[in-house]
């Protein structure tokens, strides 16, 4: 099984590629785990990860920038259907449109805006960054063998905007941070993570292993 | 819920530990990958590495442990010192650092702020503040931002340089109080929680830890979102574990890790 994390120029997959090779280790999983920015790795992958950190509409001019890529990530992940996961800011341009400075349009996978989070608690901090649980809201492959809810375990976030979904049905987690912040979308053979797996230690690794052996 | 972030701080001088980590046999208790993986396996909630190395030359053998220490530990990497360009933080990130943290830069030349956080995000930079207490007795309580280890003053009040740095993009401040930093007599709670109280981003306590009602105060009364100590991790006074249970009883949300 191909895997391919889309490459850029959004941040260090270095981590990312680390952690799908250690989950496909352990999952038993083999084929070739590629950093690329080459459209025809990526049209041609089994499973497609993009990941991107930074602002929405840097990410979305950074992934237009390379000829053909948002094409091919389309056909892999649309057209042909493989596996798809975004993450972080890779999740939040699945929506409609970010809203982030400006205002700028996303695949529109996942009907919905990108918005600043803001806390029910105004002395909540900016970002959201640290170490928080999953409060599942319907079942789904991605999450097989995590512990959610209260007592759980814990994923790591860092962002400032989030993803507000028009249907809850593409919402599968939420964190709390003053109110309800989308943590894992999902539908059909598309899923993002707000959070970072590739730094979420045992329930990270974990979700790439699920991902890794999600057949949608 | 968002729990309180316990960061171990290990400082690194030509790739090597500065005074070793003291505790878990380690093999080479002055391996800061090594000493990583132990802080990693004990449920750290993020790492700290601060470079200390003099020359920039020998810089090429920080990025070789943070590419290391990211190929083995999926938590998350806040690497400082010495951070002056946006080459520097390009290179830090892709070695696999998370987060950058800049001190003196950001005191020399404000707008490197704004440069590296509309560059890489406001997530990925950390300023460092170090700050000492420069008010008198029965004056109204001020801090002022030194540099060079503490012993050059720059005139800049501290509380107004957070607002500043923050409005730039910085997305979380690392407060150290130049007056508790190795005095091992607890944060200077007055100086973090002034400095949470004026900013909308998570604040890092750091500076003067002896025991663990220290931790407890940074958050308590300091208002910090994640405490940073050193010493009483490496030498083995106190694990992670024991850290957060004991913030745990005081009724502080911390992460539990089996």
């Amino acid at each position: 099984m191909s895997v391919a994390i889309v490459d850029y120029g959004s941040g260090n997959l270095n981590s990312a590629a680390k952690a799908f090779e250690r989950a496909a280790r352990e999952a038993g999983a083999t084929g070739p785990i590629t950093v690329t920015s080459d459209p025809d790795l990526v049209r041609r992958a089994d499973r497609i990860v993009l990941p991107g950190v930074g602002a929405f509409a840097d990410c979305r001019r950074g992934l237009d920038a390379v000829a053909g890529m948002t094409d091919a990530i389309r056909e892999g992940a649309i057209d042909r259907g493989r596996p798809f996961l975004g993450i972080c800011v890779g999740m939040q341009l699945m929506a409609t449109r970010g809203l982030e400075h400006e205002t700028t349009a996303g695949f529109d996978w996942i009907r919905g805006d990108v918005r600043a989070v803001q806390p029910s608690d105004p002395s909540l901090k900016i970002p959201h960054m640290g170490w928080n649980t999953l409060h599942p809201q319907q079942d789904h492959a991605l999450l097989d063998g995590l512990e959610l809810g209260p007592d759980g375990q814990h994923a790591y976030f860092v962002h400032s905007y989030a993803l507000q979904a028009e249907d809850m049905d593409d919402v599968v987690a939420c964190a709390s941070y003053g109110g309800a912040v989308t943590a894992l979308v999902a539908r059909d053979n598309l899923a993002g993570t707000q959070f970072h797996p590739e730094k979420s230690q045992a329930l990270g690794l974990r979700l790439i292993t699920n991902f890794l052996h999600w057949s949608p | 819920m968002l729990k309180v972030r316990i960061i171990p701080c290990l400082d690194v001088k030509d790739g090597r530990v500065v005074k070793g980590v003291k505790f878990l046999d380690l093999r080479d208790a002055g391996d800061p990958v090594e000493a990583a993986r132990a802080y990693d396996a004990a449920g750290a909630d993020e790492l700290c590495f601060l470079d200390i190395t003099a020359s920039h030359e020998d810089r090429g053998i920080l990025l070789d442990v943070v590419s290391r220490t990211a190929a083995e530990c999926f938590m998350p990497l806040t690497v400082g010192g010495g951070v002056r360009s946006v080459a520097d933080i390009r290179r830090l990130l892709l070695a696999g650092a998370d987060k950058v943290s800049i001190n003196t830069a950001a005191v020399n030349d404000r707008g490197f702020v704004r440069e590296a956080a509309a560059k890489f995000g406001d997530q990925c930079i950390v300023v460092a503040i170090d700050a000492k207490r420069v008010s008198g007795e029965g004056e109204p309580d001020r801090w002022e931002i030194f540099t060079h280890g503490g012993r050059k003053p720059t005139g800049l009040d501290a509380i107004a340089f957070a607002r500043e740095v923050v409005s730039l993009g910085a997305g979380e401040l690392l407060v150290t109080s130049m007056d508790r930093d190795g005095t091992r007599s607890g944060y200077d709670l007055a100086l973090v929680r002034a400095i949470s109280d004026a900013v909308p981003v998570p604040v890092v306590a750091s500076g003067g830890v002896g025991n663990l009602d220290d931790l407890v105060a940074g958050v308590r009364e300091g208002r910090a979102s994640a405490v940073l100590a050193a010493s009483i991790f490496h030498f083995g006074e106190h694990t992670i574990g024991a850290a957060k249970r004991h913030m745990a009883a005081a009724g502080i949300p911390v992460r539990i890790t089996p």
